[in-house]
């Protein structure tokens, strides 16, 4: 259950293709993240999985059953909003009752159900309060009891956590994860963070303009990119990605070293000024100025002290560079 | 501005504010006033008549000498009848309008708003002609029917405004969770949208009570409404200004009540959305 | 948000509304269109026939047309001026601090409230008339003679009832627009040296610029047709004294059995409307986008 596959998947909007042609399957009880900078189409995408958008051509299956012309009630599927979509006017228990009074179940069950899945979430204490009264991460969960209690083959989270402040973040991004495990459903996650993508992700959608740019695990799309977008976009601080002479030395275009793949040496390597320092204790970020290599960041753990006007020397690790060619793509 | 402004100022500006409501108020309470009287005592110099005994008495014979309570309940129909016409058909095209967008919904709504724009006088003569054959004058089904359509506009209008203020995302949510149109709008827009069709009933009855053209022109007797009826007062017959005024006071009174509490719907509705 | 199926769904709850303003308002004009072209009198229904634009002449080169034209003019300036410069200076007046600021403006909104028919008697009987209404007894306290404000001054008495009904209407729409002035931006002046007339010119006035088109728009709308009052208060009169184009239509197709002349005038003043609503609309139609 929760097997989809996306066929030659296209979506205009008038005369602008937003998503020129897409090709993905994903497996049963994977946990698939999109992610993209803003405007790529992850959510387009996702709306177009749910039901809400039609597409322009090609075919969306699950498991096994052609699903295009289906509407979002037939799917099967359940989706989390970015802005929760509770209904204002009900209380908690009714917002999560809602679904199943839709599919017709009869009230004792139903509410049988919905109990269970406030206590899985924390939610047992809040059913008779309205939304209103809710805090942010509360509601979230309550949406995510709406969508629990459906059984669905598979759950839709469109950027489910852009509302929560940072430390909430954290918390309600560890008990999704928790809830995969202990469920085991297929979940579709959509987001621009992708510090949430490697942390949750057992298989992420690299998006840019429509188009995937590379579908693999975590540490596959961290040790090998396939092109210098992916290979920008995954991790943080972004990987520095350096053209020119250095590049050539190397038979590349580009070549590209991650801010925790640069050593500080005492001879040879780049030579530099530091520009700016940040120490947070248990990591120190440096930008320096080289003259080889321009500017570029490094990540190194513990202490360093070195500040604004020092210079230093840096040097990549051995097999830690990666090669881009005139095309953008990994040489690899 | 969180500074102190002067007592006095604040003296000043509340007896000029003050002054200037109640005169603007006067004549409402004058008739008000007057209504309380006998004929031979409203008409006195004003002092003498606030000073003479109150009395129901004029109120009294407006309801013998004329069959007041049948106007007021044509008013009613008419009002309540139009505006719950024009909802039926309303928040379903204001749904479309606002949920379902097309290229030219803007263009469609600015239509219906120039429908109001018409004057009235140009369909006069058929509209007259026309209800005159079909045996519709002086009907309420005549009148109700082109209420409704002159009150459909607004009433579309100000249900497009309200419905735009509700997510998208939350109906949405409703279709996942597999509600079908007709659910979606029983049992999530419409109690969302229950303030906003509520404040459209409550200024498209007050509009439609106060309507004075099609009104006096297609009632005379047995479906006349109270505008009609209060018009019939312009030929005098003798002494006749306390029960002018306690017909007045009663046509008046319910339009005053509902009135206070719909100034936001007014500006909204009466503007078009323009100004909020 | 639009699939398909909603699509469909969508045209067909549009369709009634559509469909019955269409009707509503291609029906009858086009009626009244027809019949202008003909001769019809209900007195001499023996004579039929094609008038040609005879009717459209006749209406355009009677006297009481020209008049009737001057009429609305007046009436709808007159009051455009009472009640936007009077709406301006009460919006400003209630907008300040003050006790009892609620009761004040149900007071100052209520006379919109009222109908028409009521205020137009209202004010002819228990204000205007020269024997027993409230103004001659004023008069003959002061020792002044009363004066037949219907019968000597129609259209000003008239232009004063209207003013009445709607200046409550200019003044809530700019009490609403002067409310939403952003107090920040204010102070901001303020902070750099502006004073009370410099922040009023420069901040609040256009800012209320929009507020004010949109009454000057809708008012102007809605008082060419004024009927009610002239209808109760002077029917017209005395003579043409106070008839408008509305009013002097609205007596031909009801009285004067010449039903292809009314529609004559009928049409006319559908194109009229339309002349000032393009115009009023060009006119004001940039400010209300900016």
């Amino acid at each position: 259950m929760g097997q989809i596959t996306l066929t030659a998947v296209r979506k205009s909007f008038g005369e602008v293709d937003v998503i020129p042609s897409i090709d993905l399957r994903i497996e049963e009880g994977e946990f698939v993240v999109f992610v993209g900078p803003s405007g790529c189409g992850k959510s387009t995408l996702l709306r177009l999985i749910a039901g809400l958008e039609d597409l322009t051509s090609g075919h969306i299956t699950i498991d096994g059953t052609d699903a295009t012309d289906l509407p979002p009630a037939k799917r099967g599927l359940a989706m989390v909003f970015q802005s929760y979509a509770l209904y204002p006017h009900m209380t908690v228990r009714k917002n999560i009752m809602f679904p199943l009074k839709m599919a017709g179940m009869d009230l004792a069950a139903a509410t049988k159900r919905a109990d269970e899945a406030a206590k899985v979430l924390n939610l047992t204490n809040y059913m008779e309060r309205k939304p209103g009264q809710l805090s942010g991460g509360q509601r979230q969960r309550v949406a995510i009891g709406r969508a629990i209690v459906r059984e669905p083959k598979a759950f839709l989270f469109d950027e489910p956590l852009s509302n929560l402040d940072a430390a909430l973040r954290v918390n309600m991004r560890q008990e999704i994860t928790e809830l995969h495990q202990e469920l085991k459903t297929t979940m579709i996650y959509v987001t621009h963070d992708q510090v949430e993508a490697m942390t949750m992700a057992d298989k992420i959608v690299v998006l840019n303009a429509g188009r995937i740019e590379q579908v693999g695990s975590p540490l596959v799309l961290y040790d090998n990119p396939a092109n210098t977008f992916v290979a920008g976009f995954i991790g943080s601080p972004k990987m520095n990605l350096i053209t020119g002479a250095e590049a050539a030395k190397m038979g590349a275009t580009t070549i590209g070293v991650r801010p925790e793949h640069l050593e500080i040496v005492e001879s040879g390597g780049w030579t530099g000024v530091v520009g700016l320092s940040e120490h947070l204790g248990s990591d120190t970020f440096l930008k320096v100025a080289t003259d080889a290599v321009g500017t570029i960041n490094v990540r190194a753990g513990g202490e360093i002290k070195l500040r604004h006007g020092d210079a230093v020397r840096l040097s990549p690790q051995a097999g830690k560079v990666h090669r881009f060619g005139a095309d953008g793509k990994s040489m690899a | 501005m969180a500074r102190k402004s002067s007592t006095t100022a604040k003296v000043v500006v509340t007896l000029a504010a003050w002054t200037v409501g109640l005169l603007i108020f006067f004549p409402i309470l004058w008739t008000i006033l007057m209504s309380f009287h006998t004929e031979g005592d409203a008409i006195k110099q004003p002092w003498d008549m606030l000073t003479s005994p109150w009395t129901l008495e004029s109120y009294a014979e407006v309801q013998t000498r004329s069959n007041y309570a049948l106007h007021f309940y044509n008013s009613v129909v008419i009002s309540l009848g139009s505006t719950v016409l024009a909802l039926i058909i309303g928040i379903p095209s204001a749904w479309a309008m606002a949920f379902v967008p097309g290229p030219k919904t803007k263009d469609l709504l600015m239509w219906m708003l120039s429908t109001k724009m018409m004057p009235a006088v140009g369909v006069l003569i058929p509209m007259y002609l026309g209800f005159r054959n079909l045996h519709l004058l002086d009907s309420l089904t005549g009148l109700v029917a082109v209420m409704t359509l002159i009150s459909l506009p607004i009433v579309i209008w100000m249900l497009y405004t309200y419905f735009k203020e509700i997510p998208g995302e939350i109906l949405e949510a409703a279709r996942m969770d597999g509600a079908n149109l007709r659910s979606e709008i029983i049992y999530v827009l419409t109690p969302m949208a229950l303030p906003g069709i509520a404040s459209t009933m409550l200024l498209n009855v007050i509009l439609a009570w106060n309507e004075t053209f099609w009104t006096l022109q297609l009632t005379t007797h047995n479906a006349a409404p109270l505008t009609q009826f209060i018009a019939s007062y312009s030929s005098p017959e003798g002494l006749f200004y306390a029960k002018l005024s306690a017909a007045s006071t009663m046509a008046i009174a319910p339009i005053l009540i509902m009135g206070w509490f719909s100034q936001k719907q007014l500006v909204r509705g009466l503007t078009f959305g323009a100004v909020k | 948000m639009a699939t398909q199926q909603s699509r469909i769904a969508a045209r067909f709850m549009v369709a009634p509304s559509v469909g019955l303003l269409f009707v509503w308002m291609i029906v009858p004009l086009v009626t009244t269109i027809y019949f202008s072209f003909l001769i019809y009198n209900q007195l001499h229904p023996e004579r039929q026939g094609w008038a040609g634009f005879d009717n459209y002449y006749y209406f355009l080169t009677d006297r009481s047309f020209l008049i009737a034209i001057w009429n609305s003019v007046v009436l709808v300036m007159g009051v455009l001026i009472i009640t936007v410069i009077g709406g301006v200076l009460l919006a400003l007046l209630m907008n300040l601090p003050f006790w009892g600021q609620g009761v004040v403006r149900v007071l100052v909104i209520a006379p919109f409230f009222v109908m028409p028919t009521v205020s137009a008697l209202v004010w002819k009987n228990m204000f205007m008339n020269p024997v027993n209404g409230m103004f001659a007894h004023i008069a003959k306290g002061l020792g002044l003679q009363p004066y037949d404000f219907l019968g000597h001054a129609p259209m000003a008495s008239i232009i004063g009832i209207v003013a009445w009904e709607w200046l409550p209407f200019a003044t809530l729409i700019l009490l609403t627009a002067l409310q939403s002035l952003d107090s920040e931006q204010q102070e901001a002046a303020e902070m750099d040296g502006a004073s009370w007339f410099s922040r009023f010119i420069y901040l609040t006035v256009p800012h209320l610029t929009r507020a004010i088109t949109v009454v000057i728009l809708i008012q102007t709308i809605f008082l060419l047709s004024i009927y009610a009052e002239i209808a109760v208060t002077t029917n017209g009169g005395p003579g043409t004294a106070s008839t408008t184009i509305t009013y002097l239509v609205a007596l031909r197709s009801l009285y004067d059995n010449d039903v292809g002349g009314a529609s004559a005038g009928g049409i006319i003043a559908v194109i009229l409307a339309n002349i000032v609503a393009i115009f009023v609309m060009r006119m004001i139609g940039k400010n209300l986008d900016a």
